[in-house]
């Protein structure tokens, strides 16, 4: 094998320039911001008819120490909907999403602004208690990650610490229910007792899922729930959201935008910390009010 | 290689070819130097697997002979005459000079020793220990009096040098006379003389005569002191490093802390010694020489290590598991004492047993707390006046006497066989203890 041959497509690596392409399009991207510095105005249907919102937000800022990484955001999220939050990366629609349980308490230079009521209360109330609130708005994360303890452990966990059930067999039930709602009990019946760990990424997730209604929230926020899965575990998640909406009102972040067609019913476009875009998903997917979310979904650039 | 189109010309000017036979010979460099450099990597090891042996074998070659000593069987007499007592009593126990029938059954053996020198020459061959033991045999069975037994006696520590030297064929090195040395060939001839194996290094504590001195004291003075480090130490610095991790916000004030805890880990042990005898003897007035302020002033340099292994495995939980308990509605402490500390643990406790083993074989700080002196009685508890092992091989090693060389190196294998275990221990738990996420 000659080596010469292997070693031509590095030097037409070096010869190609791809960056102008790249260029124009950013400067298109910070020239939209520039002229939006005041206050952004989101196009389509971002707020709801007052008694159906479960969630209400208005002009949320989220602050990064010095950095602001959410930008006024007015949003409505409906009782037993599912709100898809798409976006580039870096847009801030997971920071935003993080902000309705409150987990950005946990990062000490992360900071809100503007008011987030949920079922007409403020949960930045500084007398707001984030224990039962975080009860309340459920949440599963990007990677699974089920305690290093036992199935039944990780769904037992969180009627555990809030103290909702007294007898063993109680706790059994609703381990039992959970893990059929998440559609996890036929494979992991027989072994209820072996670390949560040992499962397959999808099972885990499911696992997680599992462990959030649990304690029966009424809310559950989903931070790009597939993102660690496979095709076929992202179809089993996609399906139980779709059961789930029955009953939960679910707010899910990802970068799938099939995956957002699929599931919500709601779609809310973000762009560099603002809110471009909420709109029905039928209609953001097919004829997108914003020249922005149109640009994304389109994917001309994302 | 390719020589059909040689003109075809790269970014750099160079044709194919050339760029080719420039990267072959710069991949043979590449090689040689990666195989060079792992050749650095296994001969430093390779250096120090042969520091660790001869250590080892000049440690154990030296110090095996301390788990031998040398006994002398001889007819002893409960001669009542010599004893100069008529019945056993607590009271003429006391009085009895059992010196005395050992004294006489020497003679007995070896009658032909005459003149004042050469008896107390030949009396020195037995240990003092013996009155002792034949004392202990009479009160146990009164009956003895007047009777004759053979009992089988510790020797004398010049005599035990003398005898292991003959029985390996090395050169004796000692202070014996040429008379002392011919009884004991004639003791040995008749079969008198024998090597057993030296429980009494094991079961007492040190003495100033080599043969009775054993290591138990040093060993009980430095598991107390070690107690009092790790009751202290462990919760102490667990829950400084939870508060620096979990609690504390990052400002100046734990920017301060910090460095100050770095650099305390880096103070030289004596100064320890020296803040522990300032606070704990002359401002506290505890006792000098006691295990608790050994242990005090140990906790003072192993929290450091502890507080900074602690932070670290804190730190290495996963900031996913955190997520997944606060997001449950978990509060802090049960996030803390549910998640992160099990999985923590087997960091922490790591951290713990090296600050242990740390401080099992710190010998500077405890000299200045007054742990350095002759202890001849074996501790009962942490208020004792004790010794500790390293201090106690410092003392042997400054010993004159022959026999004590080899106490020193076997009290050093006996403080490694301490440490060895500790280390072994440590790796134990953290495989044991470490879960997969």
């Amino acid at each position: 094998m000659d080596m010469t041959e292997q070693l031509e497509p590095i030097s037409a690596l070096r010869a190609t320039n791809e960056q102008p392409q790249e260029q124009s399009m950013n400067d298109a991207l910070n020239s939209e911001q520039s002229t939006s510095q005041e206050k952004f105005n989101t196009v389509g249907k971002p707020l709801l008819n007052g008694a159906k919102a479960k969630f209400k937000m208005r002009d949320v800022d989220v602050f990064y120490g010095e950095k602001q990484a959410v930008f006024g955001v007015d949003l409505d999220i409906g009782k037993n909907e599912v709100i898809a939050m798409i976006g580039p990366s870096g847009c801030g629609k997971s920071t935003f999403l993080r902000c309705l349980n409150r987990m950005n308490d946990t990062i000490e230079i992360c900071k809100v602004k503007g008011s987030i009521e949920l079922d007409g209360m403020d949960i930045y109330n500084s007398k707001l208690d984030v224990v039962p609130l975080r009860a309340r708005v459920g949440m599963v994360f990007q990677k699974p990650n089920p305690f290093p303890k036992t199935i039944y452990e990780n769904v037992a966990y969180g009627p555990k610490i809030h103290g909702l059930v007294r007898r063993r067999s109680e706790m059994d039930e609703i381990v039992e229910t959970s893990l059929r709602r998440a559609g996890l009990w036929n494979e992991v019946k027989d072994r209820l007792h072996q670390p949560g760990t040992g499962l397959s990424g999808g099972q885990q997730q499911r696992l997680c899922i599992a462990r959030t209604i649990a304690v029966s929230p009424e809310v559950i926020l989903m931070d790009e729930p597939c993102s660690a899965l496979d095709p076929i575990a992202t179809a089993k998640i996609e399906e139980l959201i779709a059961e789930l909406s029955q009953n939960f009102t679910i707010a899910i972040v990802t970068h799938s935008m099939q995956q957002a067609a699929r599931v919500s019913s709601r779609t809310a476009y973000f762009h560099m910390g603002k809110l471009i875009e909420v709109n029905p998903t039928k209609k953001v997917f097919t004829n997108p009010e914003h020249s922005l979310t149109e640009a994304y979904i389109t994917g001309r650039f994302g | 290689m390719n020589k059909s189109s040689p003109d075809t010309s790269t970014s750099n000017g160079l044709s194919h070819s050339d760029l080719a036979a420039a990267m072959e010979r710069n991949l043979k460099r590449r090689y040689r130097s990666e195989r060079r450099f792992k050749a650095f990597g296994i001969a430093s090891i390779g250096v120090g697997l042969l520091a660790l042996l001869v250590l080892f074998t000049e440690i154990i070659g030296t110090g095996m002979g301390a788990f031998r000593q040398t006994y002398v069987t001889l007819e002893v007499t409960y001669d009542t005459e010599v004893l100069g007592i008529e019945a056993v009593t607590p009271e003429s126990l006391a009085l009895a000079n059992f010196d005395g029938i050992v004294r006489r059954a020497l003679l007995n053996q070896l009658p032909e020793v005459t003149g004042r020198t050469a008896k107390r020459q030949l009396y020195a061959l037995i240990s003092y220990a013996a009155g002792y033991q034949l004392r202990a045999m009479l009160e146990q069975d009164p009956s003895l009096l007047g009777e004759t037994r053979k009992v089988t006696m510790l020797a004398d520590d010049d005599l035990d040098t003398y005898v292991k030297s003959v029985r390996a064929d090395d050169p004796f090195i000692g202070r014996l006379s040429e008379p002392q040395v011919e009884w004991i060939n004639q003791l040995e001839a008749q079969g008198l003389v024998e090597l057993k194996f030296n429980t009494n290094f094991f079961t007492s504590g040190d003495s100033s005569e080599p043969e009775q001195a054993g290591i138990l004291g040093a060993v009980m003075g430095s598991l107390f002191t070690l107690i009092v480090t790790l009751a202290l130490s462990f919760p102490i610095g667990v829950a400084a490093a939870i508060y620096l991790e979990e609690y504390a916000s990052r400002n100046r004030f734990t920017d301060f802390i910090e460095v100050n805890i770095n650099n305390l880990a880096a103070v030289p042990s004596v100064i320890f010694g020296l803040l522990g005898l300032a606070i704990f003897l002359n401002f506290f007035h505890f006792p000098r020489s006691v295990p608790l302020v050994g242990g005090l002033v140990l906790t003072l340099m192993t929290l450091p290590t502890i507080i900074i292994s602690s932070r670290a495995a804190i730190k290495s939980v996963p900031p996913s598991i955190r997520e997944a308990a606060l997001g449950m509605g978990a509060s802090k402490m049960q996030m803390i004492l549910q998640h992160v500390l099990p999985l923590a643990m087997p960091g922490m406790l790591t951290g713990a047993i090296i600050g242990m083993a740390q401080a099992l074989g710190e010998t500077a700080p405890l000299l200045m707390i007054g742990m350095v002196a002759f202890i001849a009685d074996v501790p009962g508890g942490i208020t004792d006046p004790a010794t500790v092992l390293p201090v106690q091989i410092f003392l042997w090693a400054d010993s004159p006497e022959r026999a004590f060389v080899e106490r020193t190196s076997a009290a050093i294998m006996v403080l490694l066989a301490f440490l060895i275990t500790m280390n072994t221990m440590a790796i134990w738990l953290r495989k044991r203890l470490e879960r997969r996420w």
